[in-house]
Parts: structure tokens; sequence; C-alpha cells
């Protein structure tokens, strides 16, 4: 009974630190606002994915039209308007401004999308 | 010690309710600290979880029965795997374990993802602990596993049908993927929280949902494997609402699976992920209260649970408070593309998505409809297996032909020439399979033929898309066969992955097609040396054993088995009588053909004392095409889960351009 009283209490001061970590390690930070995204950076990550979805699917329409599950008819009818979006989606990239310089990135270099 | 289990869950409580205030407070506020403490909170939730867990399992192992959890659960002649496999096996025990892997899941997909979607997290965070919250409560104040009492000599043992090894993986594998879909409904309902409706939530929860799926569909089958030589009533699926509760979360993340790709390519569908993730998961909380509130035993065990009304209550706010969130993001969740055409990919994927979400919504009417009947009329009315086999004829067989006619359309739109080309082999050599088997008396079986039929169309597209994508490989420079194979797996898993997974559906299409529609059954009370003829099969009943194991007097029948002059060797088949427990089960013997995947299934109905058994036996064409099923789901879905470095390197450049860490 004493035993088990004891590591409770131990575990329930562990949770205590571990939850007041952050406080503890910047008792007086610069600033405790969040990192978040602005604007700009959010309207240009939606650009970066219509890029993308515009290069993804010109690729699987190319590998599609290589395979014959796509005609050439098909193909012909389709290719254009892609490109078309994909270089809308690109020309605004451009206009939006050069690549934003990367801010104090992680050193484990391991994307996150595989991560999860 | 099960003051330190309780006080431990007590902690666990304290944390997530600390993690959804200071969350909520911290994303609302802007706060970096206090969003830091709240996801330092759901961590330490889950460690404060894991020893309230190892304080149950040591005192199931210790076989201390002042626990009344342990007393209720186990025995000290129940073996060692079957005492583990307790730790879920009751209502109290089973909560914990959904605690566990509920704060494991949210502490690691919040550590995962809380740099690169870090204004994301910080709302995602919250929602894991709301949902944590409501767990910890029932464990702590509603079902808490650490109840003790006067310890008794002897605990009162396990249902026997429990004590068999499949229920060692097949519950914590449905937990897994109960829980699992935990994940994408947190990272959606944090998405319109903050308003962050692009990609990421999506990206992040991609592979959480692909597991818990898998871990879904795996637990099923086997679950339907173990129903199928343990319980011994001659089936695999008996739409049973227990079954049932963990089919529809997985039809429903199905759904989304596929709707996922045409948001990923097409920017559309955003509203409806939404509403599936939301779905899925109420499902699965739908799913755990109908398992675990007793109400599926007996309609009025319902009012005598402790739990039930507050999953429903649960349920409700959850199902509300998300719906309330969708109409409020309404305007940003709006898809600036339309469907171009009524026939192209993913119009078809669409078309999947009604069927599969017709089905289940079928499926729930079913589970629900005798708690309404009572609830309205005072009677419980039950609808039986024709009218879950009518709507599984309805929805499935077209999702089945729906399988094969996607991979062969286009995205976007495609046109009357190119479906001919496309369509021609696989509907040539579907309408092939489908006279033979009419001319070899397969038509005895509409639904059947048909199932064969869909199935040969659904097999060739497969079999012609892997060929056609190794060729093109190939004339792309990849070198020789098995490098254009290889190449053609790792440039699109997802894609191939998928395909395999169809795969494993054309064999489970066929196995049940052939085992329940092409089925024979024969009965007969046969006294030694007696014997009884079926498909093919001949059965003499030649001795009656009776044997003590650890646990149980087991019964055996042994009867010769031949087929036309062909010696096959000898079948068991008979009872367990497990002793403390002072149950009965039927344990029945099997015969598989591997050649053929048929199995001749005797199940020993009642024995008698002069000797004399009453057997009923089955022969089940093409049933082990189910289990292989399993192997080739697996595969499928090991394949779409593995990384994709070139799908990496995007996301880490795409990342990079907005000044986001492409890691945590």
């Amino acid at each position: 009974m004493t035993i088990a009283l004891l590591l409770a209490a131990a575990l329930a001061v562990a949770c205590v630190v571990v939850v007041s970590l952050p406080f503890l390690r910047e008792p007086e930070p610069e600033s405790d606002a969040l990192d978040e995204l602005d604007p700009d950076e959010r309207r240009r990550l939606a650009l970066l994915e219509a890029r993308d979805r515009a290069l993804s699917a010109l690729k699987e329409l190319e590998f599609d039209h290589r395979t014959g599950t796509i005609s050439d008819d098909d193909y012909r009818a389709q290719v254009g308007p892609l490109r078309r979006e994909a270089a809308t989606a690109l020309q605004a990239l451009q206009r939006d401004g050069p690549e934003l310089p990367r801010k104090s990135f992680g050193e484990e270099g391991r994307p996150a999308g595989g991560r999860t | 010690m099960p003051e330190l289990g309780r006080a431990a869950l007590v902690v666990t409580l304290g944390l997530t309710v600390y993690a959804l205030v200071a969350g909520l407070a911290a994303a609302h506020l802007g706060r970096r600290r206090l969003a830091q403490s709240a996801q330092n909170a759901l961590t330490a939730a889950f460690f404060a979880t894991v020893v309230a867990s190892i304080v149950l399992l040591a005192a199931l192992l210790r076989h201390d029965f002042s626990f009344a959890y342990v007393a209720r659960t186990t025995s000290e002649a129940l073996p060692t795997a079957y005492t583990i496999s307790a730790f879920w096996g009751g209502q109290e025990g089973s909560l914990l374990l959904w605690l566990l892997v509920l704060t494991g899941f949210g502490a690691a997909a919040v550590r995962l993802n809380r740099k690169w979607a870090r204004d994301l997290i910080v709302w995602v965070v919250p929602v894991f602990a709301g949902i944590a919250v409501f767990f910890s409560f029932l464990v702590v104040a509603v079902a808490s596993p650490f109840v003790t009492q006067a310890a008794p000599p002897d605990g009162a043992g396990m249902t026997p049908s429990l004590q068999n090894p499949y229920m060692l993986a097949h519950p914590p594998l449905l937990y897994l993927g109960y829980v699992g879909l935990t994940v994408p409904f947190a990272f959606a309902l944090g998405a319109l929280l903050s308003g962050r409706l692009d990609e990421r939530w999506l990206i992040a929860t991609r592979r959480w949902t692909l597991f818990a799926w898998t871990a879904l569909g795996i637990g099923q089958l086997l679950g339907a494997h173990w129903a199928y030589v343990e319980v011994g009533w001659g089936g695999y699926y008996a739409w049973d609402p227990v079954e049932n509760a963990a089919l529809m979360p997985w039809l429903v993340a199905t759904a989304f699976l596929h709707s996922v790709m045409i948001q990923e390519k097409r920017g559309m569908l955003k509203v409806w992920n939404v509403l599936l993730v939301v779905l899925a998961f109420s499902l699965s909380l739908f799913g755990t209260f109908l398992t675990r509130s007793g109400v599926v035993n007996s309609i009025h065990a319902f009012t005598q649970s402790s739990i039930g009304p507050w999953f429903l209550a649960f349920i409700g706010v959850t199902v509300a408070v998300s719906l309330a969130l969708v109409f409020w993001r309404l305007p940003q969740l709006r898809s600036p593309t339309k469907l171009e055409s009524p026939i192209s990919r993913e119009a078809a994927f669409l078309y999947n998505n009604l069927l599969l979400l017709a089905l289940c919504l079928a499926i729930l009417w079913g589970v629900v409809y005798p708690m309404l009947s009572e609830a309205i009329r005072g009677e419980a009315v039950v609808l039986g297996r024709s009218y879950y086999d009518f709507f599984l004829r309805a929805f499935g067989l077209p999702l089945l032909l729906l399988m094969g006619i996607g991979p062969l359309i286009a995205w976007r739109r495609a046109s009357l020439r190119s479906l001919i080309t496309t369509f021609r082999w696989p509907t040539l050599v579907a309408l092939a399979t489908g006279v033979v088997l009419l001319v070899l008396g397969a038509g005895s079986s509409v639904p059947g033929l048909v199932a064969y039929t869909f199935s040969a169309f659904v097999g060739t597209t497969i079999v012609m898309e892997f060929a056609r994508g190794t060729r093109a490989r190939k004339a792309l420079g990849a070198g020789s066969w098995p490098g254009a194979f290889s190449s053609l797996m790792a440039r699109n898993r997802r894609r191939y992955g998928g395909y395999v997974v169809h795969a494993s559906i054309v064999l489970l299409a066929i196995g049940v097609a052939g085992s329940s529609a092409f089925d024979s059954v024969a009965e007969a009370k046969l006294a030694r040396g007696e014997s009884l003829a079926i498909g093919g099969y001949t059965l003499v009943y030649r001795s009656l054993a009776e044997r003590q194991s650890a646990n149980a007097t087991e019964i055996r029948a042994t009867l010769d088995v031949r087929r036309g002059d062909k010696d096959l060797g000898t079948l068991e088949a008979g009872k367990n009588a497990y002793t403390i427990e002072q149950q009965v089960s039927n344990e029945v013997g099997i015969r598989s053909d591997k050649l053929t995947g048929e199995d001749l299934f005797v199940i020993a109905e009642q024995i008698d004392g002069d000797g004399s058994v009453y057997f009923r036996v089955f022969v089940k064409p093409l049933v082990n095409l189910i289990w292989l099923a399993g192997l080739v789901f697996l595969l499928g879905s090991a394949i779409t889960l593995w990384p994709d470095r070139r799908e990496q390197r995007r996301l880490v450049a795409r990342a990079g351009e907005v000044g986001l860490p492409a890691t945590r």
C-alpha cells in the first residue's frame, strides 16, 4: 500500500515536471508567440500544392498514355489544359516572389510525409 | 497494487484534462510554451496509462483475484497466453487498452508532425486530449479495472470460445484499427478548428489511416477465421452486430482512402472527405459501444450497462461538434474544380464511395433496427441474414465490378473509343469465364455466377495494369523485366499496392461466393461403423474417445474420410467441457484441400450416451481463398504503406519553399 502510494506520488511529480518543462527551460523567452504561417506563406503553400497537383497529374497522364490506358486522342485533349494549369501555378509562384529563405530546419533531415 | 493502477489513471485523467484546456487556450491565444506543455501532457498521459496497464497485466499474471476484473475473466487453470488476452477480454480492460493505444497514437502522431504542421498540431492536441478525457473518465469513474474485493479461491475463468490463439491477435488488431481512426479524425478537426485546410492534414494522416484500415481488415479476417474454426456453426461471418461493428468503419475508411485521392489529384471532395473521416471515427466509437455496452447481447442489457449512455452521449457530441465545424468552414472547403465527366476515374471513385456508404448505412440500419423497434413497438425485431445478403449483392457486386472499371478509365474524362480499347480484353475474359462456368453448372446461383464473372473482369484488369506498366517501364529504360517490374512498384507504391489489395478482394469475393453460394451440407445421426456421403466424400464414423487437457475434458469422434476410392485419412470432431467455466464448446474437424481450396467441415452436434453422434457436415468450395486473401491484403497494404522516397523529397522541397522545417 505504502509503496504503491509512493510510486503513485513519484509518477504524479514526474508528470508535473514533464508538463512544466517548456516553462522551466524558458522562464523568460524572447517571444512566447506561436510560430505560425503568415497569410503570404499560406497562399504560397496553396500555390505549391496546386503546382504539385498539376505536375503529378501530367506525370500520371504521360504514364497512362504510355501504358495504353489513355488513347492518343484523349491524351491530346487532356495534356494541353494540364500543361496550362501547371504553367499558371508556376507563373503565380514566380509572381509571388522568389523562394522563401529556409528557416531553421531540423537537423534530422527526414521528411515529415514519410514519418506519418 | 490496485492503488497504483487507480492513481495512474487519475493522473492520466488530470493530464488529459490539462492537455485539453491548456491546448485550447494555447491555440486560441497563440502561446507557444503553453502549446508545448499541452503536447507534453499528452505524452505523459501515455506513460501514466502504461503504468496502469502494467499494474493490470501483473495482476492478471499473478492471478491476483483481489482484483474483481481478474477474478471475473481468468482462473488459476487458464493458460498464460489466454490470461494475458484477458486484458482485453472484459469491458474495463478493453477500455484501458483503448486509452493506452489512443494516448500512444496521439503522442506519436503529434510528435512526428509537430514542426512541419505546427500551426495545425496546436489544434490537434486538444482534440486528441478531448477524446482521451472521455476514455480516462470511463476507466476512472465508470468502469475501473482496479476495483478490489475479498479474493475468492479461484476466478470465474474465460469463456471457452475465447480460449483460442486467434483471440490473442484479433481483438488488439481491431482496437488498433478503431483507435487508429482517431488520428485522421483529430487532424481533420484540428484542420477545421485552425482553418489550415491545406493538404498537410491529409499527408500527416495518410499512413495512419492506411495502418488503421489494414489492422481493421486483418482483425476482421482473423475474427472470421476464429468463428470458422472455433465457434463451430459452419460459417465465418454471421452478420452479428459485433462483426458488423468492425465492418462499418472499415467500409467508410475504404471510401475515404479512395476519395482522398480525388482531393489530392483534383482538389475536389474536401467536405466529403472530412465527413467520411468523422463518420469512420464515430462508427469506431459506435463499434466499441456495441461490443462493450452489452446492447448486442440483449436489448435489456442496455439499461443495465454502465457505459452505454456515456458512449451514446459522446458519439452525439462528437457528431454534433464535427458537423458544426464543417458547416462553419464550408466556404473554405468549397472545391475550385468540378467533375468534368461522369465517365472518368474520379467519377468511378465517387460511385465506389456511394456504394460503400450505401452498404455501410444498410448494415447500420440492420444493427440499430432491433433497438429502434423495441423502443418504438416494445418488441425487438432482428433483421436476418437474408436482409444483409440482399444488400451485399445489391451494393457489393457493383463495387466489385467498379474495382475493375476504375483503373481502366482516365482521370477527368475518357472517350468512347478509348473505353472500347481498354475494356475489350477484360470484358472478353469475363464473358468467356461466365459462359464456361454456366456450362459447368455454376448457374445454380446467379449471384455466385455474377461474382465469378466480375472477379474475372477485375482480375484481368489487374494483370493488364501490371503487364502494361512493366512494359512501359521497360520501354523507358528500366533494363530487364524484373527490373522494370521493381521500378514500377517503387515509383508508384500507392497505385500498384492498391492493385494488390484489389487482387485480395477478388480472392475474397471468389472465396465467399464459392463457400456460400455453392456449398453443400448433410446431417445424420451415426452409430459406430455407419457412414455419410456428401459432395463426393464418404465419412465413416469409427470411434469416440475422451481425454483430459489442462482446463477441459475433450471428447472426440474419429471419422475415416474417403473420396471415391482414395483414402484421405481421418478427421476428428467433438466437444470440450470446461470444468471451471461450466461451459461446453464445439470443436470442429476441418480437412482442407490445398490444391482446390475446398474444405470438408465436420461438426459433432450431439454426442449421445450410447456413443452415437449427430453429425453436420459441410463441403465448402474455395473457402481457403478467403484466408489467402488476408495474406495478399497484408502484402498490398505493406507495399502501400512503405515510405516513398520520391514523394518524401517532393514534400521536403515544398515544405522548404514556405519556410517550414520538413522534419520534426
